[in-house]
């Protein structure tokens, strides 16, 4: 795997950071479509590993050349403003960009070493390798087993009641939500609080035994008391998936996450050690997002 | 995905499963791709069984003969007085050729049968047009006369000969084989049927009474339903306050969308006629009953097009100083009507296409006139589908089929007039 | 809404008095809006003015309009009652004694004669003069019905005229009269409920008289026929409506077994599956079956459908008849494809994106998706549309009084012929009826029944789909 590290000038951009009250002004001229990432992009054990990629929503540019690996049994952050296309990028990394009409990928995207948007790829078992946790929590209205049950029933992944049962009391407990729930499988998913159901997504997916757990903003729709559990959760979960997840909250990606990765207007700007990009941040947007200026 | 370095023992289930899963897709949407083909087929079906019956209507067998058109008859004194002539007997004139042509017809059955190859209605053909031009008296002109309709349906081939020449009209056949040998039969293009009420004999009978009874009809229902239906949406929509009766008035709306057509026709009948004694069988009452029927369609329709004019329009003009009715009145009713023309077509739609309630209130009667108002006995065009439905002669299905035809090109017209208008006037904001 | 008039000079009349009001309300408008101008001395002080000018005229028209029309209506809808009356009252004493039915046809008599009409018979002198006395009555009747209409707008006009003063606020008072007349409009709903229980429930009681109700919602025979001759009491036993109610559900039922699955999946197909080309094309067409006429179906349905099965019957060895619930059935089931799919549609697409989302997210098929999460999530919305489409099916008429047949009969045999609640009321109302039979009124008795059945259905389908909407909302 190749290495690629590359630097910005500071001058590039220095007096171009966009003012607070115009954050959507569009940078991404300034940044040029030659723009290349600051940091390692590279890692040695990739999950999946993506290059030049480029996502279209019909005319607009959404993700501009992005490069970068995700490790395996790491947690991986994706932070930047609101639009930049964090969202857009992590649902390329299971084909959700597929659902969309009009959205188009180009670009290479690895798992294990093969390109998942090659004609010999099925979605459907890409799918259950990736999985996905939503920003809204968003159980099936139905009851709690069933959620769960759900993924490994339509992948037949348990050959009878019991190992169904035994799957769907390992995924709640993996999700910390088993002491919660055990007495009322039965009750209908929708009619746990939000944190509960959130956790209750989780388990949903990792039921299926995905490799990879992408969540966009898991917490975001949470109270703090929540959030914690969650971010808890992730960090237990972390032995055994390789998880990457969109947030908000530079607090969340500094506690959860191993790496980071600062999106800005569809280009990847920099990534690198967690630790790293929120102690010493090498490019000048990278800095002026993570200490608040804007975003 | 074949390489297989690291693959977990959960994905070979999940690749063991695809083949089996994406067969069931496979069936699923075939499914759905059948349902869909199936409902355009029964489209199909029904728009090329009605035309396939019907298109014939649109011309008419006529046949010609040299009528001779003697003054004694006509006219005695020679007056050529219009009034004359109409006391005069013409059917012994049109006869007259035919006698003449088949001459080895002989015997009282058969020469009955024989005038049978002309409509009841030549004569009066005739005498119309002598009346016309009364300078054709004395002269022997080649007149091309309506052809009874089975004959029509013979040369159309309507009936199948071999079923003619069993039974009792069997002459008929190689007399109109004759006549069509010789050039005297043809189909022309039928007027009368876009020009006459109805009749008993099919091929005198036409749309143009019912037609005109729909129009009283639907101008009594338009002229009703549109104000009041504005007014309704607009009160509702604007100045109701959250109370029990709007609340119930607007249960009342949803409710009477969907009640039978049927039920509004006996309330048409125990209070429009019964009660308040209006006359059976007039476009008025049909009008009042379709009002009804049609008010909640066009109250939605009004309701969603004020719906759809955004509030900032609203608060513009309030905030130059504009009272409430000001406000709808001047900017938010221009801009809504529209949505509700629109609306108001697809009820006129629907209440030109609608028959039950109307043959609650009589109008399912047999008219030959044509009715000239709203207060004339008439009855409407999708009864007279119904009425001609249910007549025995086989030319009727071929009429029935024809208005049936003119009535959906009615409803088409009058559907793509909304689309238009829909278009037209979409939003811009 | 005009009153009844039987005679077109009646109808001129009509047409002048409103010609006249036209041009009243035009001198109103001109004389209202000068006298608010001069009121305050011209255009220039025209701020003085409480409301604009145009208020002013707009007042005036109002109050010459609406009373002198409310008059109009009110006395058409008496005139012809009271003049009855008076009729009446100076017949010879035996004609005045005379059952209701006889003295109504007297009354008939004697209008025919006073516009010049044949009569049935030949009339005898007492009939001749109260003709006579008819026709003077109505011309003064009608004069003074046009004097009063204007006088009472002219009256109007000059009470809303003399009360026109600067400080009036016109536009108000002409907003508030708009107001109203909303509001009267919007009752209309209201009052058509109304008048549909009050007319159905009327009548039916009269039934009920006649019949008891037990014999007529539990009866399991159906022969109105019998009854025709009033001298047979005991007749009551043929007005049972269970077959007729059986035969309405047999033919419904087939129906919905008909479009449910087509309406659905294609519903489901053209949102979840049609490429965008393909949805412009089939939705619009599918929905032309929406649009076109019952009578057309039934017109279908006998010429095309039946025989058709029929035949297909017949070659397989099987007995059909040439009005079997069948061939009504299925053609019933065509009309309502479109309203069960176009609530399908709504209601599948009302299912949030996050649920899809989520299912394909695990790896789920598309038909995964659709089958085990959408159609369940939408379950109750398609309950709701499923109900509603009942409805419309069990209160079709034309289809099945052209395509069904006439006879009750009680069975579940789809093959053979059955008829439905609402053929019995065509077959009763259309006709020559007398108001008072058993006969007439049974038609009424079975409108009742077809109203509460269809309004049942309604309110609970349509607060299921309501629920079903605010939970995604
Ligand atoms: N379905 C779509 N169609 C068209 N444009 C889209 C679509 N989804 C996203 N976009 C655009 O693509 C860009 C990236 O969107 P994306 O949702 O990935 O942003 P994000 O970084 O996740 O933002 P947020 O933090 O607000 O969730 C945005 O400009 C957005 O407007
Ligand atoms: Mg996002």
């Amino acid at each position: 795997m190749s290495l690629i590290e590359t630097t910005m000038v500071g001058e590039e951009t220095a007096g171009e950071a966009p003012s607070v009250s115009r954050p959507e002004q569009p940078m991404q001229e300034d940044l040029g479509s030659d723009f290349q990432t600051v940091g390692e992009v590279r890692v040695d054990n990739p999950a999946i590993s993506t290059t030049g990629v480029q996502v279209y929503y019909g005319e607009k540019h959404a993700i501009r050349n992005v490069s970068l690996d995700i490790g395996k049994n790491q947690v991986i952050a994706m932070i930047g403003p609101s639009g930049c296309g964090k969202s857009t990028y992590l649902r390329c990394l299971n084909r959700m960009n597929d659902t969309i009409e009009g959205c188009r990928v180009e670009g290479e995207i690895l798992l294990d070493g093969e390109n998942i948007y090659d004609k010999s790829i099925d979605v459907v078992a890409l799918r259950a390798r990736v999985g996905m946790v939503f920003q809204k929590p968003n159980p099936f209205p139905k009851s709690i087993y069933d959620n769960i049950a759900y993924g490994p029933k339509i992948h037949g992944l348990a050959a009878n009641r019991t190992e169904l049962d035994e799957i769907v009391e390992r995924s709640l407990r993996r999700a910390g939500l088993w002491e919660e729930v055990k007495d009322r499988l039965d009750a209908p998913g929708t009619g746990l609080s939000g944190g509960q159901q959130q956790r209750l997504c989780i388990a949903r997916a990792i039921a299926v035994e995905p490799e990879v757990v992408l969540m966009d903003e898991p917490a975001s729709a949470l109270d703090p008391i929540a959030t914690a559990r969650i971010e808890e959760l992730i960090d237990e979960l972390r032995e055994n998936y390789t998880i990457a997840i969109v947030t908000h909250s530079m607090q969340q990606a500094a506690r959860v996450s191993q790496r980071t990765a600062y999106f800005h207007m569809g280009h990847l700007v920099e990534v690198g050690e967690t630790t790293q990009i929120f102690t010493n941040p090498r490019h000048k947007l990278t800095e002026d997002y993570i200490t608040g200026r804007f975003g | 995905m074949s390489s297989g370095n690291s693959v977990s023992p959960s994905f070979e289930k999940v690749q063991a499963s695809l083949a089996r899963r994406y067969a069931r897709e496979r069936r699923f949407r075939a499914m759905g791709l059948g349902a869909i083909l199936l409902g355009l087929s029964f489209v199909a079906i029904l728009f090329i069984t009605i035309i396939g019956n019907g298109y014939t209507a649109f011309w008419q067998t006529y046949i010609r003969l040299p009528v001779y058109l003697d003054p004694q008859v006509i006219d005695p004194q020679g007056t050529r007085d219009p009034e004359v002539i109409r006391q005069a007997s013409f059917r012994k004139l049109v006869r007259q050729p035919l006698r003449e042509m088949f001459r080895e017809v002989k015997g009282r059955r058969d020469k009955r049968l024989l005038y049978k190859l002309l409509s009841d209605d030549a004569p009066h053909e005739v005498q119309q047009r002598v009346i016309d031009d009364p300078s054709l008296i004395g002269r022997k002109v080649e007149l091309w006369l309506l052809a009874d309709d089975e004959v029509d349906m013979l040369v159309k081939g309507h009936i199948p000969r071999e079923t003619l020449l069993e039974g009792r009209k069997a002459k008929l056949v190689g007399w109109v084989d004759r006549l069509q040998a010789e050039g005297r039969i043809e189909k022309r293009f039928n007027v009368p049927f876009f020009t006459r009420g109805d009749s008993r004999e099919p091929e005198q009978a036409g749309i143009a009474g019912a037609a005109a009874g729909s129009f009283y009809t639907l101008l009594v229902t338009l002229l009703l339903s549109f104000p009041i239906g504005v007014a309704a949406a607009i009160y509702l929509e604007e100045f109701a306050p959250k109370n029990r009766l709007t609340d119930l008035i607007e249960v009342n709306i949803n409710n009477l969308a969907a009640v039978p057509s049927i039920v509004f026709g006996l309330l048409g009948l125990a209070v429009f006629i019964n009660w308040f004694g209006l006359p059976r069988s007039a476009p008025l009452v049909g009008g009042l009953v379709l009002t009804l029927m049609t008010l909640p369609t066009i109250i939605i329709a009004g309701r969603a097009a004020l719906k759809s004019v955004p509030p900032s329009i609203r608060e513009a003009a309030l905030g130059i100083g504009a009272s409430h009715m000001q406000t709808v009145t001047h900017h938010v009713l221009p801009l809504a009507l529209p949505g509700m023309l629109t609306g108001a077509i697809i009820g006129m739609a629907q209440a030109l296409g609608e028959t039950a309630p109307l043959l609650m209130i009589g109008m399912v009667a047999f008219i030959v006139d044509i009715p000239q108002g709203p207060l004339d006995p008439a009855t409407v065009l999708p009864v007279q589908i119904y009425l001609w439905a249910d007549s025995p002669e086989r030319a009727f299905v071929e009429r029935t089929s024809a208005a049936i035809m003119v009535l959906l090109a009615f409803l088409i017209a009058m559907n793509a007039l909304a689309i238009v208008l829909r278009r037209r006037f979409e939003r811009r904001w | 809404m005009l009153p009844a008039e039987e005679t077109g000079e009646n109808g001129m009349q009509n047409s002048v008095i409103l010609i006249v009001l036209l041009l009243l309300t035009a001198l109103g408008y001109h004389l209202g809006r000068r006298r608010a101008l001069h009121s305050v001395g011209g255009t220039q002080a025209i701020r003085h003015l409480h409301s604009l000018p145009s208020y002013y005229g707009l007042y005036v028209v109002l109050w010459a309009v609406i009373p002198a029309l409310l008059v109009m209506l009110l006395w058409g809808l008496v005139q012809d009652t009271v003049l009855n009356e008076l009729i009446i009252s100076t017949l010879p004493p035996e004609m005045q004694s005379l059952p209701p039915e006889r003295l109504g046809l007297l009354i008939n008599d004697i209008h025919n004669l006073a516009v010049g009409n044949i009569t049935s018979e030949a009339p005898s002198p007492a009939i001749k003069a109260a003709a006579d006395h008819l026709r003077s009555l109505q011309a003064v009747a009608d004069l003074a019905r046009a004097v009063v209409v204007l006088a009472i707008a002219t009256a109007g006009a000059l009470f809303a005229w003399r009360a026109i003063s600067p400080t009036m606020r016109a536009r108000n008072r002409v907003e508030s009269i708009l107001k109203g007349l909303m509001v009267a409009s919007a009752m209309v709903a209201i009052l058509t409920t109304i008048g549909i229980v009050l007319s159905v429930l009327f009548e039916s009681l009269r039934f009920f008289q006649k019949v008891p109700v037990t014999d007529f919602l539990f009866g399991l025979e159906w022969s109105p026929q019998i009854a025709i001759r009033s001298d047979q009491v005991g007749a009551s036993g043929a007005f049972g409506a269970i077959p007729l109610l059986a035969g309405t559900l047999l033919i419904s039922f087939i129906a919905l077994v008909v479009a449910v699955p087509i309406g659905l999946m294609s519903a489901i197909y053209l949102a979840e599956y049609a490429s965008p080309r393909l949805r412009a094309w089939a939705k619009p067409i599918l929905e032309v079956l929406a649009g076109i006429p019952t009578v057309v179906y039934g017109f279908f349905a006998a010429l095309t459908v039946a025989p058709f099965i029929r035949n297909l019957g017949e070659s397989v060895g099987l007995d059909v008849s040439s009005e079997s619930a069948l061939a009504a059935g299925l053609v019933m089931g065509i009309m309502i494809i479109p309203f069960v799919s176009s609530l399908s549609d709504d209601v599948i697409n009302a299912v949030p994106q996050s649920l899809r989302d989520a299912s394909y997210g695990l790896g789920a098929t598309q038909s995964e998706t659709i089958r085990q999460v959408i159609l369940p999530a939408a379950l109750p919305g398609i309950m709701g549309g499923v109900l509603l489409a009942a409805s419309r099916a069990i209160g079709e008429t034309m289809i099945v009084v052209m395509a069904a047949g006439l006879s009750a009969n009680l069975t579940i045999n789809p093959l053979e012929a059955v008829t439905t609640v609402t053929v019995q009321i065509v077959t009763l109302l259309v006709g020559d009826q007398e108001f008072d039979s058993a006969k007439t009124l049974a038609a009424f008795a079975l409108g009742l029944l077809l109203f509460l059945i269809t309004l049942s259905l309604n309110i609970v389908a349509l607060r299921i789909v309501r629920r079903y909407r605010e939970q995604y909302e």
